[in-house]
């Protein structure tokens, strides 16, 4: 009889790539729940539309690339950045930014690149930026949260599909009831002081943005559990809050009408921890050491707080990651780790012979 | 967490002795399956049909064989010795017969074959005469060391690294480390070993300290081992040295029991990278080692057995037995209940960075630990690997702090400079990082594929380097040998030059220079004669009978008419002109000539041989061998002759010269001119007939053979020609052809001459001595013809080469190989 | 016309001045020989062969740097074109076959007992990798040998034998894990080059 010959070790964890996209899916649940309770079906309805695309196209190119489609399709690595697209998009966006961003996730952002583990992109944040270029209009329209005025005109399943697929019935004018977000808000705003801001405008509660306050919570509480379950390793997270809450403690203003918004309203507000905990915390484009990951995550804080504050965009997750997936490989240069019995840890590039 | 690495001269002084444990890097929790071998205690193994014993069952150069095939030995007798420092002998480990020394399929990741003697035991099991030390106290530690090597001890731990290596540190050791960590999960070895022998751990542990002289000993246990604990913990309070040892228990983790990690757990230091334990003054041992120390110094026993953990599903019965060296792995198997049925993979070592074994026949050795007989449940093939995700699970696995996906990316890019740059080699290759790859990547197979391919490089590289020393080395000595001959030609081309302005000077003053160039080459001449004669003909002269005189000087001049006629034809056919035919059968005549006086002269010789005899006692060799090598005489005579002209020619020209003075200078340089070409051919073939002499008096037919290589070698050189020049479709191919014929036809001559010679060879030696001269001379007629035919061949094949078409140097080639054939068919036929 | 003299002289002041420093930087700078010869020199493999055409590896090193093409060189084979390739920053070519194809490491063996001394291999190995005298039997030091192949043409006898090196358990090492061994998996991906 012939005996299996392979390589040590011959022991395995069962630790599996598919476990760690499941484990990535279940976290995201408290904070889809979340987004649905404030703004109706229509981020449901994007999701599942989203899998479908992104489960669609990848097969696609992996067919005309010639790869097993089941063995790759199964790694589950579509689906999170699906999800993850679809949990950016505001809740009513129609079908076809959808499908232009997550297929330009898909195809170019990753496959393009050879695949997963060689794109350099988070590819879900590349989906999202080229329609926040492309298409600003209708990737600003935010409905209003539950509890504010207007929200109550999408409250049915069927409007929202029919708002999202227009072709098979009638959907609502999303331009009448739409509104801006919180931090669009406090950083358009010059007239009010932050205690009118919060009296006057529906959109905001306590400290921070209606129901805005409560996705983020709901994505912490996804993120801790992933911590627990040493998906990833804090430094990332740890790094981009903690950017993130100096800089906004440092430029705060104060709470008068030139306040840039208080620290906890930064942390609690639009994509910050869906950005901390499941956008910035993908390994196959961030740093790889822990000490670049903190690096890395604490360049994204600074980079979200920047771009908030002072430009064109209202949250700057997206460009921050993708700016800092560029710096990734640099950061990975300079931050090796000590080996054992090296009494420096090597940097930068190896030395031309 | 990473320690800070102190300075190695810092860490000589000894570190406190408060026994403390620092954390572990990196590392990982593998499920330990441990339990099932050790329940049962160490249990000894029938003994088996053969031994296998491997040379090479250390690290460092194999051991070399000291018994031949059918040898008896002793249990415990050297069967193979070290080859250096880094090596160890082999013992017998039972008495028996040596019945082979082959190569075997030995353990071995490769799953290659390697040198190995096969032991066939008698079932007496009867020891040789062993030395037992009583007191190693009082033996000097360099000689416990000695015995320690000739015991052939290597690292019993899995490296398999020789004891006495580690044992001969080049720096101090203050601490000597005891790893009985044995972290691999299923390993039970060492276990098993503290719980029954920890006494002689203990009393291992205290020699190793006296030959390390030093001050204390640390013995390390992983906290999942409760029983071994305890079993050292008591040993070592029995001890009379035991304050110096310390049992030190820390918490159970994966790869703890890497040397370095070890150190870093009990001590806090870290191996410098490229250094040695011993550089930080510290030396560790595995546990079975100190037992085999314990076995060599105290009962005189060499390394001959170990315990090796029998477990794994597919085993009904596993436990750790205690197996003798060479045990084929089938016979423990079938010890341990082996269901065959179920075996699926066959793991040497732990499942951590043990290898799999092809069979079941290969042998135990002397760091085979763990033998695990798995089903497929147990160990499932590995997964395809699918794409890393840089999770970077493998970075925090790591227990020397390397970025394992980065190796992984550059490893697969083959980028062998970035690989350096990120420590490639300071990965121990524990497998920690492919146990929590998520997607199920085999890293460590990367990491060693690349350090092997980097290694081959590296010795590529110097090699490549090496060439290039030589080849320029040779390239210099080339051109100074060049330039020395081109310095001569110089100078000699100046003398001459210098000689003509002389001379030239001398014809202008007449009487006063005249004298000098004369007497400048009758010295010479004179100078020239005394050695000639003192090297060759004085003493034959003086010996020799006048008959015999007469008879050599017909001979040398018949000798050497033929030389020139042979000459004449050579240049003949070179050139296609002239009569050949005339010459060849004046040839012919002349060698039938020079046979027949050669016959007499020697027949002359031998009514006389005590007049040889005599002074060839006190001359050298050429006469010495006189009576027995006609040719050498023969031709030693011959040169004489020449010689004698060649002086006679100069005499007469000094002569001459000096009767008719300045005016015949000319012709006085014309014969010593001469006078020297003589003399030089006679020097060469001088040194031709010492140097020929051995080959001829050993075998003829030994030439005729040489011959025929040479003969074959130029069929097929021919061929290869035919060949070309059929692709290239030149017009040569007939002629080629038949020159192709022509080969085949005087190989097959030579082939069918070979045996008659030697026929006629053997026959000659059984009959009388002259017949004898004559059958040599054949010989030698036939070999002279034989070189002829060569060399026309040679010339044929050079013409056929520059020709390119030219048909009629082609055809001229031609004719004179046929000559040359038909020229050895005569010798043939004469020889037959 | 005042101006155009000035001009004429701030021109010239600094055609002087720059070549001051041109020439000292020339001077202060200076390479020693070519250290490109050099480099390419250590990346070939130095079996002295003469397959490339060349008279040995640093003429054909001389060349390169002078335009030859890198893909000569049949006992340096792939990784060697490609280490030039990377050196030279050009794009590495696939071995020009005219020059031989790639062959595993020899070394030249001589069969001794037909040996018959004539000293021939000796003169012909580049790097007196053979050992022997005249009349002597010749043998190969394995270590040496390059594997140049030079010695086999010039032996009368043909006892000249070439032959790979074998791996032992020593020299014996991993291979980097195969796509070819996932078979199905990625069957598709060697595809139309040409490896």
């Amino acid at each position: 009889m012939t005996l299996v010959r392979q390589t040590s070790p011959h022991a395995r964890s069962p630790n599996s790539t598919q476990q760690i996209m499941k484990w990535v899916l279940l976290a995201a649940v408290p904070g889809l729940a979340m987004q649905t309770v404030f703004f109706g079906w229509g981020t449901l309805i994007n999701l599942v539309w989203c899998i479908l695309i992104a489960v669609g196209s990848e097969a696609l190119v992996l067919k005309i690339r010639q790869r097993p489609i089941s063995f790759y399709l199964t790694d589950g690595s579509a689906i999170v950045t699906a999800v993850l697209l679809a949990l950016a998009l505001p809740p009513l966006s129609p079908w076809w930014l959808t499908l232009i961003g997550i297929s330009f996730a898909i195809i170019i952002g990753k496959q393009l690149y050879g695949g997963l583990g060689n794109n350099p992109f988070n590819p879900a944040m590349l989906g999202y930026v080229l329609l926040l270029i492309s298409f600003p209009q209708e990737m600003t329209q935010w409905l209003p949260p539950v509890g504010a005025a207007g929200h109550t005109a999408v409250k049915s399943f069927s409007e929202a599909l029919f708002t999202i697929f227009p072709l098979f019935g009638h959907p609502i004018n999303i331009d009448a009831i739409s509104m801006a977000t919180p931090l669009d808000i406090v950083r358009e705003n010059t007239s009010l002081t932050m205690k009118e801001l919060w009296s006057e405008n529906p959109a905001f509660q306590y400290f921070a943005g209606r129901g805005w306050l409560w996705i983020n919570l709901a994505y912490l509480l996804g993120g801790l559990f992933l911590l627990y379950k040493r998906v990833f390793s804090w430094h990332a997270p740890m790094g981009m809050l903690a950017a993130l809450l100096v800089m906004s403690t440092l430029f705060w203003g104060g709470a008068g009408s030139g306040s840039h918004g208080s620290p906890l309203f930064h942390l609690f507000s639009g994509a910050t921890m869906l950005g901390a905990f499941f956008i910035i915390t993908d390994p196959v484009s961030s740093a790889t050491s822990n000490k670049g990951r903190l690096i890395f995550g604490a360049g994204t804080g600074i980079l979200v707080y920047v771009i908030r504050t002072w430009g064109g965009y209202p949250d700057g997750v997206a460009f921050a990651t993708l700016l800092m997936n560029m710096a990734a490989p640099m950061i990975d240069y300079y931050t090796q780790p000590r080996t054992y019995g090296h009494k420096k840890p090597n940097k930068g590039l190896p030395e031309q012979h | 967490m990473n320690l800070p690495l102190r300075d190695i001269t810092e860490s000589r002084h000894m570190p406190e002795v408060k026994v403390r444990v620092w954390p572990l890097t990196g590392g990982i929790h593998p499920e330990e399956n441990k339990r099932q071998s050790t329940s049962v205690p160490i249990k000894s193994v029938p003994m088996p049909d053969k031994l296998i014993l491997p040379l090479s069952q250390h690290a460092g150069s194999p051991a070399e064989p000291i018994v031949a095939v059918g040898d008896r030995v002793l249990k415990g007798q050297m069967i193979a010795r070290a080859t250096g420092f880094v090596s160890v002998p082999v013992h017998a480990p039972t008495s028996g017969t040596v019945s082979a020394i082959s190569s075997e399929a030995i353990p071995h990741p490769s799953g290659m074959h390697d040198e190995c003697i096969t032991l066939i035991p008698d079932g007496k099991d009867q020891w040789c005469q062993l030395q037992p030390i009583n007191d190693y106290k009082s033996v000097e530690p360099s000689t416990l060391v000695e015995l320690i090597r000739q015991s052939g001890i290597a690292g019993m731990g899995g490296a398999g690294f020789p004891a006495a290596v580690k044992l001969s540190p080049r720096s101090p050791i203050h601490t000597l480390i005891l790893n009985g960590t044995e972290c691999e999960p299923y390993i039970t070895a060492d276990d098993m070993l503290m719980r029954e022998r920890a006494d002689s751990i203990v009393t291992g542990a205290e020699i190793l300290q006296h030959l390390l002289t030093s001050e204390r000993c640390l013995i390390g246990i992983e906290d999942n081992k409760p029983e071994a604990i305890e079993a050292l913990k008591k040993a070592v309070a029995q001890s009379s040295n035991g304050h110096q040892i310390k049992v030190v228990v820390f918490p159970t983790k994966y790869p703890s029991g890497g040397e370095k990690q070890l150190i870093q757990i009990l001590t806090g230091l870290e191996v410098p990278s490229g250094k040695l334990p011993s550089d930080l003054g510290i030396a560790v041992q595995n546990v079975g080692t100190a037992v085999a120390v314990c076995d060599a110094v105290q009962h005189g026993k060499p390394l001959i057995s170990r315990i090796t953990t029998m477990t794994g599903e597919a085993l009904s019965k596993p436990g750790n037995l205690e197996v003798l060296l060479g045990t084929p792995a089938r016979h423990l198997l079938s010890a341990a209940g082996i269901n065959d049925r179920q075996l699926d993979a066959l793991i040497m070592g732990g499942p951590m960075m043990g290898f799999t074994l092809n069979g079941q026949d290969v042998p135990v050795i002397k760091t085979s630990n763990c033998l695990i007989a798995g089903t497929r449940g147990e160990f499932p093939p590995a997964m395809p690997a699918q794409a890393c995700i840089r999770c970077g699970m493998c970075a925090e696995a790591c227990p020397s702090s390397l970025l394992p996906q980065q190796l992984y990316w550059h490893a697969k890019s083959e980028n062998h400079e970035q690989l350096k740059h990120h420590n490639l080699f300071d990965c121990i290759e524990c497998g920690a990082c492919s146990y929590v790859c998520p997607s199920s990547i085999p890293l460590v197979q990367y990491y060693r594929a690349s350090k092997g391919e980097i290694r081959a490089q590296e010795a590529r590289h110097a090699k490549a380097e090496r060439s290039r020393v030589r080849y320029e080395h040779r390239q210099t000595r080339l051109e100074r040998e060049q330039a020395e001959k081109e310095a001569k030609r110089k100078a000699n081309a100046e003398r001459a030059a210098r000689l003509k302005a002389e001379k030239a000077a001398s014809s202008n003053k007449e009487s006063s220079a005249v004298p000098d160039p004369v007497q400048a080459a009758i010295e010479r001449a004179k100078a020239k004669k005394v050695a000639a004669s003192t090297t060759t003909n004085k003493p034959a002269k003086t010996t020799l009978s006048a008959d015999q005189k007469e008879l050599r000087i017909q001979l040398s001049l018949a000798s050497a008419q033929l030389k020139k006629t042979r000459r004449a034809l050579t240049q003949a056919q070179e050139k296609g002109e002239g009569d050949i035919d005339k010459l060849s059968a004046d040839v012919s005549m002349l060698e039938a000539q020079v046979a027949k006086l050669q016959k007499e002269f020697e027949t002359a010789a031998v009514s006389e041989p005590s007049a040889i005899e005599q002074p060839s006692a006190i001359r050298q060799q050429p006469r010495a061998e006189k009576n027995l090598d006609n040719e050498a005489a023969k031709k030693l005579k011959i040169e004489s002759a020449m010689a004698k002209a060649a002086l006679k020619k100069a005499e007469r020209a000094l002569a001459t010269a000096l009767e008719e003075g300045s005016s015949e200078t000319e012709a006085l340089r014309d014969a010593v001119e001469e006078y020297r070409q003589k003399a030089d051919s006679l020097t060469k073939e001088l040194v031709d007939a010492n140097t020929g002499k051995p080959a001829k008096s050993s075998a003829d037919d030994k030439k005729l053979k040489v011959e025929q290589a040479m003969a074959k070698a130029a069929l097929k050189k021919a061929e290869r020609e035919m060949t070309k020049a059929q692709e290239l479709g030149s017009d040569d191919t007939l002629s080629l052809q038949d020159k192709i014929d022509e080969c085949r036809k005087k190989l097959e001559q030579l082939e069918s001459g070979k045996p008659s010679v030697a026929d006629n060879a053997t026959g000659a030696t059984s009959s009388s001595y002259p017949v004898k001269t004559e059958t040599s001379d054949d010989l030698k007629k036939l070999k002279i013809e034989n070189a002829m035919a060569r060399a026309a061949l040679k010339k044929a094949q050079r013409a056929l080469d520059n020709a390119e078409g030219d048909t009629q140097a082609l055809e001229a080639a031609l004719t004179k190989a046929q000559t040359k054939a038909a020229e050895a068919e005569n010798a043939l036929a004469a020889a037959s | 016309m005042e101006i155009v003299i000035f001009a004429i002289i701030a021109l010239l002041a600094l055609a002087l001045v720059f070549g001051a420093i041109l020439g000292f930087a020339s001077v202060r700078f200076k390479v020693e020989g070519n250290p490109i010869i050099d480099q390419v020199n250590e990346l070939l493999p130095q079996t002295q062969c003469g397959q490339c055409g060349f008279p040995g590896c640093r003429p054909y090193a001389e060349a390169i740097v002078s335009g030859e093409p890198i893909n000569r060189c049949p006992p340096g084979g792939q990784s060697t074109i490609n280490a030039l390739a990377d050196l030279l920053d050009v794009e590495p070519e696939p071995l020009d076959e005219e020059h031989g194809a790639e062959k595993p490491p020899m070394v030249a063996y001589i069969r001794e007992d037909e040996c018959i001394g004539c000293t021939k291999c000796l003169q012909a190995c580049p790097v007196d990798a053979i050992l022997g005298a005249a009349r002597q039997m010749h043998t190969v030091m394995k270590d040496e040998c390059t594997g140049c192949d030079l010695c086999v043409e010039p032996c009368p006898v043909d006892c000249i034998d070439m032959v790979a090196i074998e791996t032992t358990p020593h020299t014996w090492s991993w291979t980097l894990p195969s796509r070819e061994a996932e078979p199905g998996l990625i069957a598709t991906d060697m595809r139309g080059q040409t490896v």
